[in-house]
C-alpha cells in the first residue's frame, strides 16, 4: 500500500515551481477572517483619499505641479494613497506575517526540509503578497476612475507600476523582518512606515520642503513611488520615472537576496 | 543504483556550533534497507548528525555522502529522496491535517490529485482518516507524531529519518508508532532513526551506534552490542536500606562484573540462578533477588555512565 508501490512521485521543475508551492499554501490557508483584513486594508486609503484628498482638497484648491500642470488637490493625493496601500499590503503579508511563520509557527524548518530552498519561500511568500497588494491596488484604480481622478489608460499603465511597488516594499519588508527580535521590535518599523506616509510627497509635493530635506525625502521608497504613479496618473512627461523603475527594481532585488541569506543562516544550523 | 554502495556515508563528519563541538568525528555507514538506529543520552550528538543528513545542517568537518550526492551542493535533490520527521513537531497550524499532507506533497512537485490519493492512503496508515478535517491544534501528542510520520512518508522517501520519534508518547502511542515503522521496513524503506529508549532502539534497530559527547562508542546490532559490552543475565540484588555497600564487598569476584547502586547490587553474570545459589551459599539473604536478560539498556549505561547529562 503505502511505500514502494506507487513509482517514484518526486519531478523537479525547479525554482519557479518550487515558489509556486509556498504561494499556494498560503491560497490553501485563506480562511474567512482573512477576506475582512483584506477589505480593511483597501478600505484605509479610500476613506484618507476621501478625508484628507476631497475634504481638506476643498480648502487646498488647485495645485501647480512643477511641470506647470494644475490638477485638483484629490487627483494630486489619489495615486498617492495608491501607492501607500501598494506598500501596506505587500509590508503587512511580508513582515507580520513573515516574522510569525518563521519564528513562531516554525514553518519554514518543515519547508526546508523538502526540495524548496530559502530564496524560493522568499520568492514564494513575495509572490503571494505581490496578489494582495495587486489586489488593493486594482479596486484602488477602479475608484479613482470612477471619482474622475485619472483617466482609464492612466490607470491600466498605473497598475504595473503599483505592482511594482508592492514587489520593492514587500522584499524590503521580508529584509527587516529577518531582522527582527521580537513583536516590539514591530513598533519601530510601524513609525517608520508611518512618517514615510505623512513626507514622502504624499499630501506636500516635496518641492515645498526646504533643500536638505527634499533631498532625504527624495531618496525615501515611497517618495520614488509615489512620484511614478503620480506621473503617470496626471500625465506627465520626461524620463524621470525611468529612474523610479530603476530604484524600484534594485529594492527588490536586494530585498529578496538580503531575506533569502538571512533566512539561509536562521535556518540551516 | 548498486547494492555495494552505502545510502548514507560519514567518515570524520564534525559538527560545530562556535566553541562547543556537537559531533566529534564519526563514521557511519547506513545501508539500503536496513533499520539504522543512533542511540545516546541528550546532547550526544544524535540531532545535529540527523540534520546534517536531512541536508538542513552543513557539517563543520569530514565527509558525508547521501545517495551517492553531497549534501551542500545536492541539497534539494537530496532531499528530494528523504522524509524527515524532526524531534519537534512542525506541523503547519493553520492548516487542516489532511492538507498538511497535501501541500507538503506540493512542496516535493507531487501533482494535486496524486497528492490527494496519497494523503489519503497516508492517512489511513497512520489511522487519522477521521480526524482528516480537522485543525492540527487540538490533536493529541501521539496524533500529531502519527501525522509528521505520515507527512515524512508523503514523497515516498527512499529513506526516512526519525528524531525521537515516540518521546513524549504514552504507551499505546508509542507501539502505534513502532508497528507502523515496522511495516515501512518491512516494505524495504530504509530507516534511520535517534533514540534514548533501548526498547525502541531494540525493537526497530538491525543495527545501531552508541553516541556519547559527540563521539561512536559501540557500533553493532543490538544483539552484537549486549554480548560485546554486558553479560548474558543480570542479577539484581536488593538488601536493607543504606546497606547495599557493606554487602557488596562480600560479592567480589561473583561473575564479570558487580555495579553498586544507592539502591540494589547488579551482578553481571553469564547464568543467573548459578549466581544466586554461590550468594545464597555466601550466607547472604537479600530482601529481594531479580534474575533477567541483559539489556540493552545495561550496555547503554555501561558505555556513557549514570550521571545525569541534562
Amino acid at each position: 500500500m503505502v511505500g514502494l508501490v506507487l513509482p517514484r512521485l518526486v519531478s523537479f521543475e525547479g525554482a519557479p515551481r518550487r515558489s509556486a508551492s509556498v504561494a499556494e499554501r498560503n491560497f490553501t490557508s485563506l480562511k474567512s477572517a482573512y477576506w475582512l483584513v483584506l477589505f480593511s486594508g483597501f478600505l484605509e486609503p479610500v476613506l484618507y483619499l476621501f478625508s484628507i484628498g476631497i475634504g481638506v482638497g476643498a480648502l487646498v484648491g488647485d495645485l501647480t505641479l512643477p511641470g506647470g500642470r494644475v490638477v485638483s488637490y484629490a487627483a494630486f493625493v489619489a495615486p498617492a494613497m495608491l501607492a501607500s496601500s501598494a506598500m501596506t499590503g505587500a509590508l503587512a503579508e511580508t513582515t507580520f506575517n513573515f516574522f510569525g511563520k518563521m519564528k513562531y509557527m516554525k514553518l519554514y524548518d518543515g519547508i526546508i526540509a523538502t526540495p524548496v530552498q530559502p530564496f524560493e519561500i522568499a520568492l514564494g511568500e513575495l509572490g503571494w503578497a505581490m496578489i494582495r497588494g495587486s489586489l488593493y491596488s486594482a479596486a484602488f484604480l477602479v475608484v479613482m476612475v470612477v471619482m474622475g481622478l485619472t483617466g482609464v489608460g492612466a490607470a491600466v499603465t498605473a497598475f504595473p507600476a503599483a505592482v511594482l511597488v508592492g514587489f520593492a516594499f514587500g522584499a524590503l519588508g521580508m529584509a527587516v523582518a529577518t531582522f527582527m527580535r521580537s513583536w516590539q521590535d514591530f513598533d519601530l518599523m510601524g513609525s517608520a512606515q508611518f512618517t514615510l506616509f505623512l513626507f514622502s510627497g504624499t499630501f506636500v509635493p516635496a518641492e515645498a520642503y526646504p533643500a536638505v530635506l527634499r533631498w532625504a525625502v527624495e531618496l525615501t521608497p515611497l517618495y520614488r513611488s509615489v512620484h511614478l504613479i503620480r506621473g503617470i496618473a496626471v500625465g506627465a512627461s520626461g524620463w524621470s520615472w525611468l529612474l523610479d523603475v530603476a530604484y524600484l527594481l534594485v529594492l527588490t532585488a536586494v530585498g529578496l537576496l538580503v531575506a533569502s541569506q538571512r533566512m539561509g543562516r536562521l535556518l540551516y544550523k | 543504483m548498486t547494492i555495494a554502495q552505502p545510502l548514507i556515508q560519514a567518515r570524520g563528519l564534525v559538527k560545530r556550533f562556535g566553541d562547543f563541538t556537537a559531533v566529534d568525528g564519526i563514521d557511519v555507514e547506513v545501508r539500503a534497507g536496513e533499520a539504522f538506529g543512533f542511540l545516546g543520552p541528550n546532547g550526544a550528538g544524535k540531532s545535529s548528525t540527523m540534520r546534517m543528513v536531512g541536508c538542513i545542517s552543513p557539517p563543520s568537518g569530514g565527509e558525508l555522502r547521501i545517495l551517492g550526492m553531497d549534501p551542500v551542493r545536492d541539497g534539494p535533490a537530496i532531499r528530494a529522496r528523504l522524509g524527515v520527521c524532526p524531534q519537534l513537531d512542525n506541523l503547519d497550524p493553520e492548516l487542516t491535517v489532511r492538507e498538511n499532507l497535501t501541500t507538503y506533497a506540493r512542496y516535493f512537485g507531487i501533482p494535486r490529485r496524486v497528492a490527494r490519493e496519497r494523503a489519503a492512503e497516508l492517512l489511513d496508515f497512520v489511522q487519522l482518516t477521521e480526524r482528516a478535517d480537522s485543525k492540527v491544534e487540538p490533536l493529541s501528542g501521539g496524533m500529531k507524531r502519527r501525522l509528521t510520520i505520515a507527512r515524512a512518508l508523503v514523497n515516498n522517501p527512499e529513506i526516512v529519518l526519525l528524531d525521537e520519534p515516540t518521546t513524549g508518547l504514552d504507551p499505546q502511542a508509542r507501539h502505534l508508532v513502532w508497528e507502523r515503522l515496522f511495516r515501512l521496513t518491512q516494505q524495504g524503506v530504509t530507516l534511520v532513526l535517534t533514540t534514548h529508549y533501548m526498547d525502541e532502539a531494540e525493537q526497530l534497530c538491525d543495527r545501531l551506534v552508541v553516541m556519547d559527547g559527540g563521539r561512536i562508542v559501540a557500533e553493532g546490532s543490538p544483539r552484537a552490542l549486549i554480548e560485546e559490552h554486558s553479560t548474558r543475565e543480570v542479577v539484581e540484588l536488593r538488601f536493607a536500606a543504606d546497606s547495599q555497600e557493606a554487602f557488596a564487598g562480600k560479592l567480589d569476584g561473583l561473575g564479570e562484573r558487580v555495579e553498586v547502586l544507592p539502591d540494589r547490587i547488579l551482578l553481571y553474570v553469564a547464568d543467573g540462578d548459578a549466581a544466586v545459589a554461590e550468594v545464597t551459599a555466601l550466607g547472604l539473604v537479600p530482601a529481594s533477588v531479580l534474575v533477567r536478560r541483559s539489556s540493552l539498556e545495561d550496555v547503554f549505561l555501561h558505555l556513557t555512565g549514570r550521571t545525569l547529562v541534562d
